[in-house]
């Protein structure tokens, strides 16, 4: 491989690579406070798919992009730490944050059409991201690029570095994106929402391509989205969040096997699912996602939760860990949420 | 490429023309005076009045009258090419003196369109990364200023300041660059500024709206994932996208100018196309307006095409003809 | 259970809507002073089509199959470049516009972004009313009852008869599209993505909804979204679309468990599903490159350059026809797929 290797302080297998500490990010507003994030922790290691799932209004794409540095702190409020290699990226100077972003951590965004920039060749914008971090001729920064285009399966990359955006199919912009992220050789890639806006075969090539790239690229992954099933072929573990909290962590089967919180088992229940026999109704979850500044008193789930009890309205659960690293933000007792999962949600395999 | 801007140059034609017969329309609908009249003298005598009514080709229907001006400009009469025909008023050919005073709003309007170019564009970029702030508010109130002050007034106002009160500025006038060039500048630079005061305030707001807007868009998120300085987030990602509206109004405004800047000309007595125009229609001098005229729609629609050539260059995304 | 879920639902009925040999070509031009044609945009290149009173037929299939184009034909919003259109056995694809207007009763239509579908400056009383003021079909003192007892159907505050779009959350505006479709009591409603900009937990509602009036209101639906999961999750039968052809309609169960068309079973593989054992189980057909352009679609079956299973020089040269197979399904392949293509076992 000949793309650039970074230098720097590695420390192999000594602690997380990723570690948030009840995060809190809160932007003031003329309306009041958005409350986008309230009290995030979760971990990734090294080599790990962390699955963020969430719907609008969760906070999963505020939290990222805080991690990233790319919100914008003259309007927000920004509390808690969030650790990158032992170095809390919250304290640091923007002149240091600058060379970890986009070398150390690189970042899939959700459109492809409008995330690259209309006016510049491809092959250059790329280019770009590496000499901003490496010292590289444009010459041997093209060559890179083009090698990059190719690992991501862009046929005839030579000739495709030298078109523009506009050019390119929708799925083919989105490889040009991961491209870019992974042209510094990061140890934690993030992608928000990488394929909510492609069709479903590209979607399924575009998270192969991930995958396949982790393998060789030897990074972390965090995937962003909505779609509980985009999570479950691709993630080892799963954050589910509401409301600007996380409401469930977990492996892949604790969430789909044995979830622990009346959120997750709503959205297990409401989705529609090909395998099934279209006679089973769908459940939904009564009631809208809370608005984020008048957030509603104790469990943010509570005014649409059908198992909600009177500590419920007034006491904040906090995200306990049941067992292992399985934790879920609830009151009810364990026993209880077994049960009700076993009785109501339980999925046949 | 060429297949489009052949396309466009019959256009620019076809609209000159175009122009050209609206104005013949609206002089024989409502002449201000009457040429052969005019340029007479005094109390002609109605046998004087028909011979130059029949030099000057004015008893034929005005089709006809306009189907030899057209085919004048584009070969060319006696006076040379192209053919603007002969002045009533003046009693000399039309050309040479439409180009002499070509040559003076030319040079104002270029001469303005740097300094606005100069103020405005900066002003908006710092208004835009320091919005909110008092620079920003200072200098959107020298916009609105620039904007609501009318030219005539600011005219007259620097006049008094600089050249009346302080004695620092020259007065009214035109110094040809030949005879002086420290004098030729010296009376230009008050109408520059003047005249580039109102666009500098119209495109230093125009520059701050598309740079915020633009530094909203997904892409300057993108450049700043991938740990770029914010610095060449702003310059080579922001303004990039954001100046090309700006390429096709200064386009615009030029074209409009190179017809004639009349107001700032006339208040500081410049013999340029706009105060020639201006006396010319008030003479009922057609040829002479028509001369004009024909400059003006042309500097417009041949701007036009440079500019839309130039965005297609500036964003790819247009290219496709 | 909604609609009919008999497996030939042709069984002596008439259709609601037929569509035959549609065609719609978007034309593209060029040319220094006049334009001429030079080529056009197949968007709908021939298709056949009906949808029998009562059911719900799903339109499904991804960008540039023309699923939206062809609900636009059937509403007549578009005219056909070729081909006919019959709703209730009669041959509307000629009808003037003022013969249409009696007929646009009978058929309404949901979109699907309830940002942009409602006029931001009408109240939500106005706009559910507007088809009454339309039609003429209710006297002015009968219009608010009827409005508020149409918002109590589905599911919204009957007080907020005054208050405006922007005053709502995404899906109750989804709901005031619902409304406003269901006003004049039509016979067909084409829901075009219904729920694909709202969220998880919302669409299910809306989902539940849309089921549950269409029992109520013995409507017919022609339910599109690039969404396969809630396609058959809403559908009688499925029609699969590619590049501007129907290439396979079945019962939604048949489809999942026994894909024809390769297509088809490559877009089963690649629907995600919320469980990872049953989501693994899955044999994955994997596509090359993306959908081509339907400027220039590929000759003979559209999806020869891409199919997994093409043989030359059949596949490159002739246009397979829909042919039936079993348990009223269709298929337009030279070489479908065997049976339990994509699935191993039955679920």
């Amino acid at each position: 491989m000949s793309y650039v290797q970074a230098e720097g302080p590695v420390p192999e297998g000594r602690g997380p690579l990723l570690q948030v500490k009840n995060l809190s990010v809160h932007f003031d507003t003329p309306d009041g406070v958005v409350k986008a994030v309230d009290g995030v922790s979760f971990t990734v290691g090294r080599g790990d798919t962390l699955g963020v799932v969430g719907e609008s209004g969760s906070g999963k794409s505020v939290t990222f992009l805080t991690v990233m540095g790319l919100i914008d702190r003259r309007y927000a409020r920004v509390e808690g730490e969030v650790l990158f290699r032992g170095r809390d990226l919250l304290t640091m100077p923007d002149e240091e944050l600058r060379h970890i972003r986009g070398d150390q951590i690189g970042m899939v965004f959700q459109d492809p059409m409008t995330s690259l920039h209309p006016m510049y060749k491809v092959g250059s914008q790329i280019v770009e991201a590496i000499r901003a971090h490496r010292d590289v001729s444009k010459k041997e920064g093209l060559e890179q690029a083009i090698e990059l285009l190719g690992k991501v399966g862009i046929p005839r990359p030579d000739e495709r570095a030298r078109q523009y955006p506009h050019e390119y199919s929708g799925g083919m912009r989105q490889r040009a994106m991961i491209a870019m992220a992974l042209a510094l050789d990061p140890d934690l890639l993030i992608a928000d929402e990488p394929t909510t806006a492609l069709d479903v075969t590209v979607q399924a090539q575009i998270l192969d391509l991930i995958d396949r790239l982790q393998q060789e690229f030897n990074a972390a992954v965090v995937l962003i989205t909505h779609d509980l099933g985009v999570v479950a072929e691709h993630c080892d573990e799963i954050n589910v969040m509401y409301a600007g909290k996380a409401a469930e962590y977990g492996t892949r089967d604790d969430v789909y096997y044995g979830a622990h919180h009346p959120y997750t088992w709503g959205l297990l229940q409401s989705i529609s699912r090909i395998d099934r026999p279209r006679t089973e109704r769908l459940r939904p979850i009564r009631g809208a996602p809370p608005s984020l500044i008048h957030v509603p008193p104790g469990c943010a789930f509570h005014p649409r939760c059908p198992y909600v009890m009177e500590v419920c309205k007034v006491e904040v659960p906090k995200l306990i860990a049941a067992k292992g690293k399985h934790a879920s933000a609830c009151h009810l007792l364990l026993e209880e949420k077994e049960r009700i999962f076993k009785e109501e949600v339980a999925i046949t395999s | 490429m060429t297949r489009y801007i052949i396309r466009r140059l019959l256009w620019v034609g076809l609209v000159v023309v175009l122009i050209v017969f609206l104005a013949y329309v609206i002089f024989f609908l409502m002449p201000p005076v009457d040429p052969a009249r005019a340029f007479a003298g005094k109390r002609p005598t109605p046998e004087v009045l028909e011979t130059l009514r029949e030099q000057f080709g004015l008893d034929r229907p005005f089709y006809v009258q306009f189907g030899l001006f057209v085919k004048r400009l584009v070969i060319g009469d006696e006076y040379g090419w192209p053919g603007f025909g002969f002045s009533y008023a003046t009693r000399s050919p039309v050309r040479e003196e439409l180009f002499q005073r070509a040559l003076v709003t030319i040079q104002l309007s270029l001469g303005a369109a740097v300094v606005w170019l100069l103020m405005g564009i900066p002003i908006g970029i710092l208004s835009a990364i320091k919005r909110r702030t008092f620079v920003d508010r200072f200098a959107m109130g020298f916009a609105l200023f620039g904007v609501s002050a009318p030219v005539f007034w600011l005219g007259l106002m620097f006049l008094y300041i600089f050249w009346q009160k302080l004695g620092i500025a020259a007065g009214t006038g035109y110094v040809p660059f030949g005879e002086n060039p420290l004098t030729w500048l010296n009376h230009m630079i008050m109408p520059w500024v003047v005249l580039a005061l109102l666009f500098a305030a119209f495109y230093a707001r125009m520059v701050r709206g598309n740079l915020i807007e633009t530094m909203g868009e997904d892409y300057i998120r993108t450049a700043r994932a991938k740990g770029l300085s914010e610095r060449r987030v702003i310059v080579r990602h922001g303004l990039r996208a954001s100046l090309t509206p700006v390429v096709t109004m200064f386009g615009l405004d030029v074209g409009t100018l190179l017809g004639g800047a009349i107001i700032t000309e006339t208040v500081f007595n410049m013999p340029g196309l706009g105060t020639y125009v201006v006396r010319s229609v008030f003479q009922g001098d057609l040829p002479a307006t028509l001369g004009v005229v024909v400059l003006g729609a042309l500097a417009v629609s041949v701007m036009n095409l440079i500019v839309d050539i130039v965005y297609a260059y500036l964003d790819p995304r247009v290219r496709y003809a | 259970m909604p609609g009919s879920t008999a497996s030939d639902p042709s069984a002596g009925r008439t259709p609601l809507v037929r569509l035959v040999g549609v065609k719609k070509h978007f034309p593209l031009t060029r040319g220094i002073i006049f334009q001429r044609k030079i080529g056009a945009v197949h968007a709908v290149d021939g298709i056949d089509l009906e949808v029998y009173p009562g059911e719900t037929l799903g339109l499904v299939g991804e960008t540039g199959c023309g699923k939206s184009t062809t609900a636009r034909l059937i509403m007549k919003l578009y005219d056909v470049t070729d081909g006919q259109v019959f709703f209730e056995g009669r041959d509307i694809t000629k009808l003037s516009r003022r013969r249409m207007r009696p007929l646009r009763r009978e058929m309404q239509m949901i979109f699907q972004d309830p940002f942009a579908s409602l006029n931001p400056r009408k109240t939500v009383g106005a706009i559910i009313s507007d088809p009454f003021r339309i039609h003429k079909t209710v006297k002015k003192d009968r219009i608010k009852p009827e409005v508020q007892q149409l918002m109590e159907l589905v599911g919204l505050n009957p007080e907020h008869y005054n208050r405006y779009p922007h005053e709502f959350s995404g899906g109750q505006r989804q709901r005031i599209g619902v409304a406003r479709a269901l006003a004049l009591r039509p016979k067909l409603i084409v829901a075009d993505e219904p729920v694909s900009a709202l969220d998880v937990s919302i669409q299910a509602q809306i989902l539940n909804l849309l089921e549950d009036l269409q029992e109520e209101f013995k409507l017919t639906y022609i339910f599109i979204a690039h969404d396969l999961s809630v396609v058959k999750h809403m559908s009688d039968r499925v029609a699969v679309m590619y590049l501007g052809k129907v290439v396979e309609i079945a019962p939604g169960d048949t489809l999942y468990q026994n894909p024809k068309h390769p297509y088809t079973g490559a877009l089963l593989s690649a629907v995600p599903i919320p469980d990872p054992i049953a989501a693994s189980k899955r044999k994955r057909i994997v596509l090359e490159g993306d959908v081509p352009s339907p400027i220039d679609p590929p000759s003979g079956c559209r999806f020869h350059p891409r199919c997994p299973k093409a043989q030359f020089p059949t596949c490159s040269e002739i246009d397979p026809e829909l042919t039936p197979h079993h348990r009223g399904q269709l298929a337009a392949c030279h070489f479908p797929l065997e049976d339990q293509a994509v699935i191993e076992s039955s679920a």
